[in-house]
């Protein structure tokens, strides 16, 4: 203001002088021209300002958010694995770590080798380090050791002042508590593959572990929870100045299962060191209450990689230790299989309860003979004698008049060579009940001999334990029970665990009831065939099957010596031993399946096991039972 | 001797005190209050601490607003004396930086003086305004109609814009030059003679294109279209429109502009220091400033109106269109108007010759003002 009084004042006085004194005149004009073209610049300049910062000013903005923003992820907890009452089988522990910061620290050589002074670093660590040094910005922190224990923590803390740029940090690993003994049915976890990454980018967060087995894989997407985030200031550069926002992510569902780990024990201890697999269900509702596949293998081992050495071993044993038998091993049903060509040829009509067969120890069809286990025969003999005896020739010339595609169908209805879509494990076999069709469909003829040898569940005919269980179960109730191993996710219980919702199987109730009376003869009755099934509990019966499973033909000369012994065969050649059962019989609970791979006569090593299994099983009421205080399992849990 | 002898005559009773009076104050209010938004500025720069801008630059503008007022305090007489000498003294500056110049940002600019870094061509600046003024002075605008008389002074221009240019510094050089021009403007060149002069200016610029260094050519590129090389030479233009633009009306806040305190804003302290205010202060901050450099500059033209000798007003014309092209070109760069060059804002950015230089231009203007009624050394129609 002041200049501009002046100026107008100088302007206005100068005016007369102007004649005598031009170089002021002219310099006035000349100096206000130029104080114009200066104001239009800098007005043109504000309003060029207006332009970026008020008009175009929220396009700016978000330019600018992104710049400064960076969200970064971070991996959630892993849901735990409960049993059905609720005791953990796969959990999460503290897993304490060392990391690097390279930035902090201005000898990073130095502070290594102090490092591994105090925890000891392994040749692969060590490459890996270096690697990550090369590659990765210096703010970002370079894992050096984890799965610290605690004598490594306290020795760290204490020399943390000669180790600058080291810091410890806690992360989660996976534990399962049982180790071997629930392997096969939870599963385990191993870092992500690379394909993974592709799928999920979220996988690639450090921590993020991938189910690679049983119910880890199959509920990997529950399990895994919500990533969590932390929404970061950054600078040019990347680096992190302040922490803005921050979401926790959710702790993956955690998911109880059906199984009684307590009953898997048991169950475990009765097979002892064979190489067999017994599923145990409440044929109620087809809770799987123990699922047992034995040799198993420590699932701890793949969170942190298991060695090439340890993986060679597994997959050379011929015991099949990484192989849930119970759901992956096909196994020919043997004698097993008889209730179910019963029950088809009782459908059909071929077949009446009263019918009587004569058994002289062999039966000629198609010009082949086909023998009876009894050489000597078991005469003629009605359907509840011939499933009490497992008559061969019986069942022969039962399948023979009932044709293989009516037994396909009713087996199948039964669970055999059916898909068991409700059980929650992957790598689920489905098995295989032949047909003429199927036969047909790999370029064979079908022949009559098929049909007989698949009437006591030899040639083609394979199924799984877990169906052979489902089948008992559904001989046991007559409803369609389906097998399931997964009892609530997230504490929603699952529709089928409630009791009774199986539906009726339709068939006709007195059907069952023939069957059943057979499966009692088995095990109950004098000069049945699994008499060392019987049940040791007042009041409380079993009933049953036996099978004795050939793997090879044998052949006429063994069988005309008429005393080959199995026990003396090499073992992958000795037939496997099997049992079906479910109790008490007169209210059925439990189903049981025994499959004991080459165990020789389902007679003498099944039975006595599926007893003893239910026996337990029975004392022990998994479907109520709560374990007395103080009595459970050791865990470490975190969450 | 002479006109030392008249400048007694004519004003016999200045002392020094009487001297400081003089000064025009609201002047150097303004001036300190530039100065101020500067240290705030520069304390947001360096992330909310004076150090390490704002405290050295706070040291540097106390030295230089006494410097400034020393200056003032100086006659004519003396500043006349001054500027062969001081011109002199800033081209061999100017051709020893060329010689053994530090090398920053790919060009010589800078060089070390007594252990200090300065910039010769920012003392080269106000040396020519000095010795311009003084020989327009001299030879008063009755002679100017005689074009050989104008021929010492456009050499005397064109040798510094030529050594700015070969550091290579375009920015400086044009800014060296149009400072020039102006005080042939002002001095009274006839306008046939500025006609036969700027004619030709499109062609020499064509052919002056051709000679630049591809590093500048880049930079012409690169402003057409900064998204062409957005992590490269086009990065600075692009997170400085980012930042003013995220200002918006008002601003984020003191120290809490996100790109400035980021680092993504490049020279933060120095060149895009204005960026830095409009990020944090809005549209409304930013207007401020440039209100305020707009009146500094008007001011310092209106001295120079107010002298009644001819090397007052053209020393104020010079010193004041230095100041506004200073202004104009670092404005017009941070907002990507034109090619980003190495121009500080005055009094405002990080640096030592540079508020130096700045500060002694202020001094001479502040002389022309206290004495401003002085007429000396001209021969015909002068003011008496």
């Amino acid at each position: 203001m002041t200049f501009r009084k002046k100026k107008s004042g100088n302007r206005l006085m100068s005016r007369p002088e102007e004649g005598r004194n031009p170089s002021r005149g002219v310099f006035t004009r000349r100096a206000l021209l130029l104080m114009a073209t200066q104001g239009a610049i800098l007005g043109a300049l504000g309003e060029r300002l207006y332009g970026l910062q008020v008009r175009e000013g929220s396009h700016y903005a978000k330019l600018a958010e992104n710049n400064r923003l960076s969200k970064r992820f971070f991996a959630p907890p892993r849901g735990r694995i409960t049993d059905r009452f609720g005791i953990a089988v796969a959990s999460n522990r503290i897993n304490w770590r060392a990391l690097l910061l390279a930035e902090e620290t201005s000898d990073i050589p130095g502070t290594l080798a102090r490092f591994a002074q105090i925890v000891p670093l392994e040749q692969r660590d060590t490459v890996r380090i270096e690697h990550e040094l090369r590659h990765k910005r210096r703010f970002i922190p370079i894992m050096l050791r984890d799965f610290l224990s605690w004598d490594d923590m306290a020795r760290l803390e204490l020399n943390m002042p000669s180790l600058p740029g080291v810091l410890i940090d806690v992360g989660t690993t996976r534990v399962y508590p049982f180790g071997p003994l629930l392997a096969h049915v939870v599963g385990y976890v191993a870092p992500p593959a690379e394909k993974d990454v592709v799928h999920n980018a979220e996988l690639a967060l450090p921590g993020m572990r991938v189910g690679r087995a049983g119910i880890e894989q199959t509920q990997d997407l529950n399990l895994r929870g919500q990533v969590g985030s932390v929404e970061m200031e950054v600078n040019a550069v990347g680096r992190v100045m302040a922490e803005l926002d921050r979401d926790e992510g959710l702790t993956g569902d955690e998911i109880a299962l059906t199984i009684d780990s307590g009953l898997q024990q048991q169950v475990l201890a009765r097979i002892g060191e064979q190489s067999a697999s017994a599923v145990v269900m409440d044929c109620r509702n087809g809770e799987v209450l123990a699922m047992v596949s034995n040799p198993s293998f420590d699932p701890s081992l793949f969170d942190s990689g298991v060695t090439q050495a340890q993986w060679i071993e597994w997959t050379n044993n011929s015991q099949t230790p990484l192989i849930n038998k119970a759901v992956s091993g096909l196994y020919p049903p043997g004698s097993t299989f008889k209730p179910a060509v019963a029950m088809a040829a009782l459908r059909a009509g071929t077949l009446s309860p009263s019918d009587r067969i004569n058994c002289p120890g062999y039966i000629d069809v198609g010009g082949t003979r086909f023998h009876c286990w009894s050489r000597y025969g078991h005469g003629s003999i009605n359907l509840r004698q011939g499933l009490k005896y497992s008559c061969d020739v019986f069942f022969y010339e039962v399948a023979r008049r009932t044709g293989m595609d009516t037994i396909a169908a009713t087996s199948e209805l039964f669970g055999l060579g059916a898909k068991l879509s409700e059980i929650e494990l992957p790598h689920v076999r489905q098995g295989l009940i032949p047909t003429p069709t199927w036969r047909r469909a790999h370029g064979h003829h079908w022949n009559g001999g098929d049909t007989i040898v698949s009437g006591i569940g030899q040639g083609f005919v394979q199924v799984t334990p877990l169906q052979l269980a489902t089948y008992a179960s559904r001989i046991a109730t007559g409803r369609n029970v389906q097998p399931h191993l997964i009892r609530s996710v997230a504490g929603r219980m699952g529709q089928l665990t409630d009791l009774g919702h199986a539906p009726d199987m339709t068939m006709p109730e007195h059907f069952f009831e023939d069957i059943r009376a057979g499966m009692f003869a088995v095990v109950n009755e004098e000069g049945g065939t699994a008499p060392k099934a019987r049940l040791d509990i007042p009041g409380v019966q079993m009933a049953g099957k036996t099978g004795s499973a050939q793997v090879r033909r044998v052949s006429r000369a063994m069988r005309e010596s008429g005393h080959f012994n199995s026990a003396s065969l090499p073992w992958e050649y000795r037939p496997h031993a099997l049992f079906i059962c479910y109790a008490p019989y007169d209210a059925p609970r439990y189903a049981t399946a025994v499959v004991i791979e080459h165990g020789n006569a389902g007679a003498d090593v099944a039975a006595p096991l599926a007893r003893d299994i239910m026996t337990d099983t029975l004392h022990r009421d998994p479907v109520n039972h709560r374990e007395p205080p103080g009595q459970e399992v050791a865990q470490a849990d975190v969450d | 001797m002479k006109f030392q002898k008249r400048l007694l005559r004519a004003e016999p009773n200045f002392q020094i005190l009487t001297k400081l009076w003089q000064v025009n104050w609201l002047y150097v209010l303004l001036i300190c209050a530039l100065a101020v938004v500067g240290y705030g500025a520069l304390y947001s720069a360096g992330g909310g601490t004076p150090r390490p801008f704002a405290g050295p630059q706070s040291i540097r503008f106390c030295f230089g607003l006494v410097m400034m007022l020393g200056l003032a305090l100086m006659s004519p007489g003396i500043l006349v004396r001054m500027a062969w000498p001081l011109y002199i003294f800033s081209i061999m500056l100017l051709v020893a930086v060329l010689r053994m110049g530090h090398v920053g940002k790919g060009a010589e600019r800078w060089i070390m003086l007594g252990g200090i870094q300065v910039q010769p061509s920012e003392l080269a600046k106000i040396a020519l305004v000095l010795m311009l003024a003084s020989w327009f002075h001299k030879i008063s605008y009755r002679r100017m109609g005689n074009p050989l008389l104008l021929l010492p002074p456009a050499l005397m221009v064109l040798l510094p814009v030529a050594l700015v240019l070969k550091e290579p510094n375009l920015g400086t050089a044009v800014i060296i030059g149009t400072v020039g021009a102006s005080m042939f403007f002002g001095a009274g060149m006839r306008l046939w003679q500025i006609a036969l002069v700027v004619l030709p200016v499109p062609f020499l610029a064509r052919i002056a294109y051709g000679h630049l260094h591809d590093y500048q050519k880049a930079r012409v590129t690169t402003f057409l279209h900064p998204e062409s090389d957005p992590l490269g030479a086009g990065y600075n233009i692009i997170q400085s429109k980012i930042a003013l633009g995220s200002g918006g009306m008002w601003g984020q806040g003191y120290l809490q502009g996100t790109q400035g305190q980021l680092n993504f804003l490049p020279e933060k302290q120095t060149d895009f220091i204005f960026t830095m205010i409009a990020e944090e202060w809005g549209f409304v901050g930013g207007i401020i400033v440039i209100g305020m450099l707009l009146l500094l500059v008007f001011g310092g033209m209106l001295i120079a109106m107010r002298s009644r000798n001819q090397f007052g007003r053209l020393l104020g014309l010079g010193i004041s269109m230095n100041f506004f092209l200073y202004c104009a070109v670092n404005l017009s760069m941070v907002m990507g108007a034109i090619p980003v060059g190495g121009v500080p804002l005055p009094l405002i950015s990080y640096g030592g010759s540079a508020m130096l230089m700045v500060m002694f231009g202020f001094g001479l203007l502040m002389s022309a003002w206290v004495h401003r009624n002085a007429t000396f050394g001209e021969t015909v129609g002068e003011d008496a």
